[in-house]
């Protein structure tokens, strides 16, 4: 079993003799060194193109309104040309499911690519992380700051990193409210201070968190806050990609000249130097194996391939491998060959019929939505003329963006009719409407008290767009 | 005002809640150093699962345990400032009730001018504003729609409001008195004094003639007399009716409870008991104003049904 560390500190004997020992640990910072390599370039580019898509795409405009805009006062979600009407939650749903599926799938093929490169916890961290290089300086320079006394220079400096993080922060937040609440009225509410109360608590809010998480709690969230590094184990298999040390290759570590001849040394290739340890956001050694903590950033690889490099030794000491091929049970330039297997599979097939499903039914949604209300209380009357009479109120829902005439019809009863000459009603772009309608039947038609009839509500310049809808015709027993 | 009989109660809930609240905090320091001696082994938590599935006893983080002390602190605060210790009524005074009221009161307030506003202007010109008209719908639509209809149109027993055919006078006026105070609508049972069953199906007939409904000629010519006699008195011996009563017109084609001989002869037979309650506690002079000015304008032609 490998040795484990604990995080506390060394136990004081108390004066009787008896050791205490604090079972609640103080945090240890972690100051990861600066890395370059193949791993930190895709996490760059992660970071600037989720970055760009979120603080950008509030400001894009659609006609006359922000193109991707969640509008929780007026209760309509605008993506570009789509608008989605809380009636439309189900293809939320099927987002979710859709984002779930994949998430599985991918994690199932290589680990946990959303943690290392996506996750919104490890971009803002990095975010915040490059500011306080640029700020404070390197690995090296950041712990002696840190552990200098309180000079002007570490005040203005400290003050400074601080600032940064606060503009961040807010900015962040701004944004984020701007997806709900369209941003360019909420840029000018805060600039004539005339924010409302609740803007300014969300603003604030999300501020905060992002300067919390990103600024300060930083690898704690992954720890000890986020479910998905618990639940990993069961999302990986013997053949999902993980980083991981060679230990036959590596062992036994130690120093030695770049001249020295290490197989006669008896020496593996680590040469424990230590910056698999140092690059680490997290603070794990990735030599103990394959631990929680590990959220998959390759910057371990990227350290220890410019070392393997600098050595002349062949890269991949710590690489992407699976359990198996470590184990020997295929080669390695055969991992990609076990991509497909039952379970990514599965995965891949669930996930391909639910993206057609939520693509298929999106694309054909009819632009219109009715419901039918009959009144409750007053059940039939009887006209003057003889004909039993029910009143219904009609609910419009006109989701396409132009104005548009409905034809209103009923069926189901011979000689069924909607009365006052109601035969049209027209709903303005994305509006809803209630129109009660009296519906009058001939007694002699009706074969009991209750029978059930349709409503049609048809668009008249597109006989496509039609919904009907079932409701009940009462009369009183003969 | 307490449901306990006994003030014991209240001070059992206060000494249980607050032994909760402040043991939590206790039971975490106490458990929060571990003295043993032995501090060098691999700490386990005790258990193996699988044979040989072992859980490491790490340590948490410290600010893990601030949180949870800050839990505490909150709820401490929260007690003093809050009832929670029995029928201690906190600090801040805070209850349902009053909750509620205040709500009231921003309602009044913000609302009340709105209403006022309406309350001081004229039935008949209200009856034209749009505002007032939405607003007099949305009421109408809340209040009476149950038994007129959200239509207004009306059912059996419940007049229809959008015609010109009124049972107490159709003034705007009349209308607002009706919602206010409410109307009993009650015809004594006629059978006996009319003449038993012949003579209900006699009298049956002649109402129907009096609106040009098919009928016997010669029951109606029996029932005439007796008509003339004993229902005039309420209904006028022409049977046009008399709105300071009640009494329904029945000369025209508008039947509050149907106009078939069936239901005429159950009218006279058993009599009737209509009854509108009073709406002027419940909601208001305000509310009363607007609804009558919004129910009189469904009579006017351009109006159109409720939406």
């Amino acid at each position: 079993m490998a040795e484990i560390t604990r995080l506390v500190p060394q136990p004081s004997p108390a004066p009787t003799g008896e050791v205490e020992e604090a079972l609640y640990a103080v945090r240890q910072k972690i100051y990861p060194r600066a890395v370059t390599g193949v791993f930190a370039r895709w996490r760059v580019f992660l970071v600037l193109f989720t970055q760009v898509v979120f603080y950008g795409a509030p400001w894009l405009t659609w006609g006359d309104r922000q193109a991707v805009l969640f509008h929780l006062v007026e209760r309509k979600f605008y993506i570009f040309g789509l608008v989605l009407w809380p009636q439309d939650f189900i293809w939320l749903t099927g987002l979710l499911i859709i984002s779930a599926l994949s998430l599985f799938l991918f994690t199932a093929v290589a680990g946990r690519l959303w943690c290392g490169y996506a996750c919104p916890q490890t971009v803002y961290t990095e975010l915040f992380m490059w500011i306080e290089r640029r700020i404070e300086g390197d690995r090296m320079k950041r712990m002696k700051l840190d552990q200098a006394p309180w000079t002007v220079h570490k005040m203005l400096v400290k003050s400074a990193k601080q600032a940064a993080w606060i503009a961040v922060a807010l900015w962040t937040g701004y944004t984020f409210v701007g997806y709900f609440t369209p941003i360019k009225a909420l840029g000018t509410e805060i600039l004539t201070f005339d924010l409302g109360p609740w803007e300014t608590f969300w603003i604030l809010f999300y501020g905060f968190a992002t300067y919390g998480n990103a600024g300060h709690m930083r690898e704690q969230v992954c720890k000890y806050m986020c479910p998905y590094a618990r639940f990993q184990s069961v999302m990986f298999d013997q053949d999902t990609l993980v980083i991981t040390y060679d230990r036959k290759r590596g062992e036994p570590r130690g120093s030695r000249s770049k001249s020295a001849d290490r197989i006669a040394q008896g020496k593996g290739d680590c040469v424990d130097c230590g910056i698999c340890v140092q690059v680490c956001p997290t603070g794990i050694d990735i030599r103990k194996g394959l631990q929680y903590e590990c959220i998959g950033c390759g910057a371990c690889i990227d350290g220890c391939d410019q070392v393997m490099e600098k050595m002349n030794y062949p890269k991949g000491l710590i690489r992407y491998s699976t359990e198996n091929a470590l184990a020997g049970k295929y080669p390695e330039r055969t991992i990609t060959q076990h991509i497909l297997r039952p379970r990514t599979a599965i995965y891949g097939t669930l996930l391909l019929v639910v993206m057609t499903a939520f693509s298929v039914t999106l694309a054909m949604r009819t632009p219109l939505r009715v419901n039918v209300i009959r009144d409750r209380a007053a059940l039939e009357r009887e006209t003057s003329d003889g004909l039993i009479e029910n009143v219904y109120r009609l609910q419009i829902m006109n989701m396409a963006d132009k104005p548009r005439k409905f034809a209103l019809s009923v069926a189901g009863i011979d000689g069924i009719r909607i009365e006052h000459d109601l035969k049209e009603v027209e709903l303005p772009a994305l509006g809803s409407r209630v129109v009660p309608i009296d519906v009058a039947a001939d007694p002699a038609n009706l074969k009991g008290t209750h029978t059930p009839i349709r409503v049609n509500v048809e668009a008249r310049d597109d006989p496509g767009v039609k919904v009907e809808t079932k409701s009940v015709f009462l009369a009183p027993a003969r | 005002m307490s449901d306990f009989t006994s003030g014991g109660w209240s001070l059992y809930v206060a000494v249980l809640t607050l032994v909760s609240v402040i043991g939590c905090a206790v039971f975490l320091k106490i458990t929060s150093v571990k003295r043993d001696g032995a501090v060098d082994k691999i700490d386990t938590m005790g258990h193996t699962w699988d044979g040989d599935l072992a859980e490491y006893n790490n340590p948490m983080p410290k600010w893990w345990m601030w949180l949870f002390y800050l839990t505490v602190a909150f709820g401490v605060v929260y007690l003093i400032l809050y009832p929670g210790l029995g029928s201690f009524a906190g600090v801040w005074g805070w209850s349902s009730v009053g909750q509620y009221q205040a709500e009231q009161q921003r309602a009044e307030a913000q609302y009340g001018p709105i209403f006022a506003k309406y309350a001081q202007q004229d039935l008949k010109a209200l009856s034209q504003d749009p505002d007032a008209h939405k607003m007099g719908e949305r009421l109408f639509l809340t209040y009476c729609a149950q038994c007129h209809g959200s239509d207004a149109r009306g059912a059996k027993g419940f007049p229809n409001l959008t015609d010109n055919d009124w049972l107490y006078g159709g003034e705007p006026e009349k209308i607002q008195e009706s919602i206010a105070n409410g109307r009993a609508g009650m015809m004594p049972p006629m059978g006996e004094a009319i003449g038993g069953e012949q003579g209900v199906k006699e009298v049956a007939n002649y109402v129907l003639s009096l609106s040009g409904a098919n009928h016997d000629a010669a029951l109606a010519a029996a029932g005439k007399p007796k008509f003339e006699t004993v229902c005039g008195a309420c209904h006028t011996p022409a049977g046009t009716g008399n709105q300071t009563l009640g009494a329904p017109n029945l000369t025209d084609k508008t039947w509050l409870y149907g106009g078939s001989e069936k239901t005429i002869v159950e009218t006279i037979t058993k009599g009737r008991n209509g009854h509108m309650p009073a709406h002027k506690d419940m909601l208001g002079d305000a509310k009363v104003h607007l609804l009558a000015a919004y129910v009189y304008s469904l009579s006017q032609g351009a109006a159109k049904p409720a939406q």
